[in-house]
């Protein structure tokens, strides 16, 4: 059985944390640079180029995207056959501090939700999964709190209907309007449990906004028609209007219950972050 | 493109109108959540503030940890809606201007019309950016905060929007 020391993952946890921080994703990247090619509104362009330039100098300097360095969300896939040689829980709460130390980074926790003190770098919120073979798959997805106070969770009945749906999606991201950073990128979860559709909206954002995966024909429809309404409610860059509120859509689907249809949206801001490394 | 200099004189400010681009040069404070909770009560208790906020402007902003060798670190926008419910006691005590993202509530809109203030937008996400256009940086006030500190920061020609006007224009 392989076999892998903590301070391993404690090294790569904490250079994710910096690269997500620092780095804007590519395809968030790339996908900004054809909406401000797109765009026609004069003030929603500078918008985009504002951000567009943000990320060149943030990565050139090695500054933070945005002083909101999130809540640090660490996704971990374990392989079956792999051994962890340590306290995986304390190695990534360790990463995630050294790593927000080292990279300059906004200690944005409060320990006490209520008395809302012990301003802090930590703790993540991990999640846990596991795969098949010997790896171990790190994620980090700095998650700003702007956009994740957009998070919504609706249980329809199970005879609701896709156009029922759609609407509460779209009400969403209207409501998120400029608060959240707009041009969006929309994570939806559609299925499992309460918390679990929370989960799938979340991890749909992890993937690529630009690739369209393999899946069926009714999500396949629903995440184009999404991405086009959306962009038709002139949110715009910054709330201000244009064409350019939804960079992406993202769906991620699981079984449910035969009584329910958890649906739930997580709103990334235009500062999508992650980064990823296979141990 | 306009040009702005703190403190913010009400003949300035009533010439400003939303969807103005103006360029910032002077100071601006920071303050977000908690600080603005404490600004509040200090207020409430007729207690001195730790700043003279007469003709100033607050930033909503929580600036990262400083980089060595830079003046700071990335320190763009919060949403400015989180404040709504403290900014009118300000805005009487005098405080002139805001800077922040997104939507204000139909309160604030009324109260920046009724004291002739301002709310200005910036660059919301590019903290990275606006960093740059800062030219001092110093804790003034609540420590304990840490980001959420009263930072008193020196920019320059830094890029802003009329948002909300002190005739209640709005571009929201």
């Amino acid at each position: 059985m392989r076999k892998i020391k903590t301070t391993v993952i404690q090294q790569a946890v904490s250079e994710l944390c910096i690269r997500a921080n620092t780095q804007l994703r590519s395809d968030v990247l790339s996908a900004l640079k054809i909406a401000y090619n797109r765009e026609t509104k004069a003030i929603a362009k500078d918008m985009l180029e504002a951000i567009i330039n943000n990320a060149i100098m943030a990565k050139r300097e090695r500054l933070a995207i945005c002083q909101d360095t999130g809540l640090p969300c660490v996704f971990v896939e374990l392989g079956n056959s792999l051994r962890i040689v340590g306290d995986l829980r304390r190695a990534i709460n360790d990463g995630v501090k050294t790593g927000y130390k080292k990279g300059y980074l906004r200690k944005s926790m409060v320990t006490n939700p209520l008395l809302r003190e012990g301003v802090s770098f930590t703790p993540p919120v991990i999640h846990l999964e596991f795969i098949k073979g010997d790896n171990l798959n790190l994620t980090v997805l700095p998650k700003g709190f702007g956009c994740e106070n957009k998070a919504r969770l609706k249980m329809f009945l199970p005879t609701a209907s896709v156009v029922q749906i759609k609407q509460f999606i779209i009400d969403c991201v209207r409501e998120a309007g400029s608060e959240a950073c707009p041009p969006f990128i929309v994570g939806i979860g559609i299925g499992g449990t309460a918390d679990y559709a929370c989960l799938l909206a979340k991890m749909a954002l992890l993937e690529d906004i630009n690739k369209n995966k393999k899946t069926d024909h009714i999500v396949g429809r629903l995440k184009k028609n999404l991405l086009s309404e959306i962009n038709q409610l002139n949110i715009g860059p910054m709330g201000l209007g244009g064409r350019t509120t939804c960079l992406g859509v993202n769906i991620r689907t699981y079984p449910t219950h035969i009584a329910g249809l958890p649906v739930a949206v997580n709103i990334s801001c235009h500062a999508l972050r992650s980064a990823t490394i296979k141990l | 493109m306009k040009r702005v200099t703190t403190p913010l004189e009400k003949r300035k400010i009533v010439s400003l109108k939303a969807g103005d681009k103006i360029l910032l040069t002077g100071f601006v404070y920071t303050a977000r959540d908690q600080a603005h909770k404490r600004l509040l009560l200090a207020i409430k208790q007729a207690d001195r503030l730790p700043i003279d906020i007469k003709g100033q402007i607050i930033y909503y902003c929580g600036p990262t940890a400083t980089p060595k060798g830079r003046i700071i670190g990335s320190c763009g926008p919060t949403t400015a809606s989180r404040m709504d419910e403290f900014s009118s006691a300000l805005l009487k005590a005098g405080l002139c201007g805001m800077i922040g993202k997104g939507r204000r509530s139909k309160e604030i809109i009324s109260a920046i019309k009724r004291y002739q203030a301002v709310y200005f937008l910036t660059y919301a996400g590019c903290g990275a950016l606006l960093s740059s256009f800062v030219i001092q940086c110093k804790i003034i006030a609540y420590p304990d905060l840490g980001p959420e500190a009263i930072h008193r920061l020196y920019v320059e020609n830094f890029p802003l929007i009329v948002g909300i006007d002190s005739k209640g224009g709005s571009l929201f």
